[in-house]
């Protein structure tokens, strides 16, 4: 003890006393963060993977680096993917609309080519390039927690335009369309609100709050269960279906009817012929 | 109906040997009508029970769907958040259509049969009539209207006939006086909104304030006047909507908007990069066509879509139509940030919005 007490006003025993701090609270955080340690590996495994994956699948239009690809007419062939965040990928490849089958417009829903767990080193690698929309945890897309009645506002506000008051989808211009919601899993609504794929805007978290898109996806389940009330939905589709079915099968029905009615005689020569 | 001469197992060359006989009215001889065959109906007595029997059968059915559509009109509790389904159906609705389309159904089913099977079949002809009256029931026509005529003094009175012709003429104002209830004539109402500088753009529904940097590139929202949400002021008092009700809607029926957000570079037009905040910018969200709300926005083409007739607006160049029946491009409204940091207008819009009416010309 006398050894310390003496020398503690050292011109290096504050110093030494730093140094000493340092070390035992580095050790301390070593100790109680492993895991954190190791994810990072993990991380770096899974990142050098789905670099592996990009450059197989993806970078022919996105680029060797997900520069993304200009055409010579200034569009891009395969935008940048620097910054569009994990949930971009996860609802791109999770949805089988990337890689794309083949180019053209309205990228439609289909069976992933990348198993879920490539989907995941994909979108750690685009992660890992710049921020952006992290994948969703399970929690923040629960519809048993949103409110399906501030949902249905919310829905027929932002969302009817394109994808009819029923969820049912509808067409755009050129030959898009804008996907059927009943169909689509929460978490890829979610993600689609987020990330705007496509030709659909974003709907950033600073404006619709991660709780206002619990409600919007609550709604929707809400609309899923809902009893059909007036009779046959007829794919929900407004007047075109409900026309259709009128004229043709009502009208043309009735019109059918009437001419068997007429044709159909009731003569005893008849049958005697 | 004349007596058509007709052909007969006689004349093999019967055609040319009854041309001369034929009358130029009637230049192809009557067939006359083909002998009456008689139903099973008609000469099997059990087949007649049968029929009478399904007929009436049908009319006891549909009285007894009719009843039952009023038994179960009260027994099932009309549609509602908790009403009763039957295979993903309401329950009342679709009880009460099939008892009731049943019922109609049957009924005229036995109709038809009624009148196939039992009614009497024998082909009748009706000849037809000139549909002119004889020339003596004219003649005594137009007699008794000269001597109404006469009588009532119309063509000599002439002071009672022009007095009731002043009666009847006025009654015609009253009809031209009470078309001024569909006024009063709106005034500018058509080309103001409730937009004023310094009135924040607010999120839809949820009323939230909106500073650049919560919208990304490629954003859309859909927005509304502040003046239209209860706001939390400064000093934490809550500051109440100043338009509710009615009065909300005729507001809102004109100052809704759209926020999108797209790169500074994409805009094309000077005046529209000037009037937005970094690439904000704000155009009125109802269709210069007739009116409709348009928030079908495509974020790549920055093209915005009518749903009612497919007018499409060009928002990288002062909303100018690209295609479809709207005739003036989408008014834009010049916004920019508060001292707070929040995006407010700078002005109300530069042209009346919605669609055209006779003084906007």
């Amino acid at each position: 003890m006398k050894f310390l007490s003496s020398r503690r006003r050292h011109p290096l025993a504050g110093f030494v006393v730093l140094v000493l701090g340092l070390l035992v609270m580095g050790g301390l955080y070593s100790m109680f963060r492993p895991a954190q340690a190791e994810q990072g590996a993990n991380d770096k495994q899974l990142v050098a993977q789905g670099r592996e994956l990009y450059v197989v699948s993806c970078s022919t239009c996105h680029g060797m680096n997900a520069e993304g690809v200009v055409t010579k007419t200034g569009d891009n062939y395969g935008p940048p993917l620097v910054g569009v965040g994990a949930a971009a990928v996860d609802f791109q490849v999770g949805t089988g609309r990337m890689p794309m089958a083949d180019p053209g417009p309205g990228q439609a829903q289909r069976v992933p080519l990348m198993t879920p767990d490539e989907t995941r080193a994909l979108a750690a690698y685009i992660a890992s390039l710049g921020p952006g929309p992290a994948i969703p945890s399970p929690g923040e897309y629960d519809a048993a927690h949103g409110d399906p009645a501030k949902g249905g506002l919310f829905f027929r506000t932002n969302c009817t335009a394109c994808h009819n008051f029923a969820g049912s989808g509808g067409a755009l211009p050129h030959g898009r369309q804008a996907p059927d919601l009943m169909k689509t899993p929460p978490k890829y609504i979610f993600e689609a609100m987020e990330t705007g794929p496509g030709q659909m805007p974003k709907f950033s978290n600073g404006v619709m709050t991660p709780q206002d898109k619990r409600d919007i996806i609550s709604y929707i389940q809400h609309l899923k269960t809902t009893p059909g009330y007036g009779g046959l939905k007829l794919g929900s589709l407004g007047p075109v279906s409900e026309g259709l079915w009128g004229w043709l099968i009502g009208i043309g029905g009735l019109i059918l009817i009437a001419v068997w009615i007429g044709n159909h005689g009731v003569r005893a020569g008849k049958k005697s012929k | 109906m004349t007596e058509g001469p007709h052909p007969t197992d006689g004349h093999p060359d019967g055609a040319g040997h009854d041309l001369a006989a034929l009358s130029p009215e009637e230049p192809i001889p009557n067939p006359g009508l083909p002998p009456h065959e008689p139903r099973p109906t008609d000469v099997d007595a059990a087949q007649e029970r049968r029929a009478e029997r399904q007929v009436a059968g049908m009319f006891i059915l549909a009285a007894l769907l009719a009843l039952a559509f009023c038994v179960l009109y009260f027994v099932i509790p009309p549609p509602s958040d908790q009403s009763a389904t039957f295979m993903g159906y309401g329950a009342s609705n679709l009880a009460l259509g099939l008892t009731l389309g049943l019922a109609l159904l049957l009924t005229g089913a036995a109709a038809i049969q009624w009148a196939k099977k039992l009614m009497g079949n024998q082909d009748i002809i009706e000849a037809r009539h000139s549909t002119a009256s004889p020339p003596n029931v004219r003649e005594e026509q137009v007699a008794a209207f000269k001597l109404g005529v006469a009588e009532s003094g119309f063509g000599r009175r002439t002071l009672i006939r022009n007095s009731m012709f002043a009666a009847l003429g006025m009654l015609g104002l009253p009809a031209i006086v009470l078309l001024r209830d569909l006024g009063p004539l709106p005034g500018n109402l058509t080309s103001i909104t409730v937009w004023k500088r310094g009135i924040r753009v607010v999120n839809d529904v949820s009323g939230t304030p909106l500073r650049p940097s919560d919208i990304a590139e490629g954003q859309l929202v859909n927005a509304e006047p502040a003046l239209f949400f209860d706001e939390v002021g400064p000093n934490g008092k809550v500051i109440k909507a100043k338009y509710t009700g009615t009065a909300l809607n005729d507001q809102k029926a004109k100052a809704a908007v759209i926020l999108v957000r797209m790169l500074p570079t994409d805009i094309k037009s000077a005046q529209e990069r000037a009037w937005g905040v970094n690439g904000i910018v704000c155009f009125s969200k109802i269709c210069t066509h007739v009116g409709c709300p348009i928030s079908l926005y495509e974020q790549q083409t920055h093209q915005l879509l009518c749903p009612c007739h497919q007018s499409t607006f060009d928002l990288t160049e002062d909303g100018k139509v690209v295609f479809g029946p709207a005739a003036r491009p989408l008014p834009q409204l010049p916004i920019m940030v508060d001292k707070e940091g929040y995006l407010v207008a700078r002005s109300d819009f530069h042209q009346p919005v919605g669609p055209s009416f006779w003084e906007r010309g």
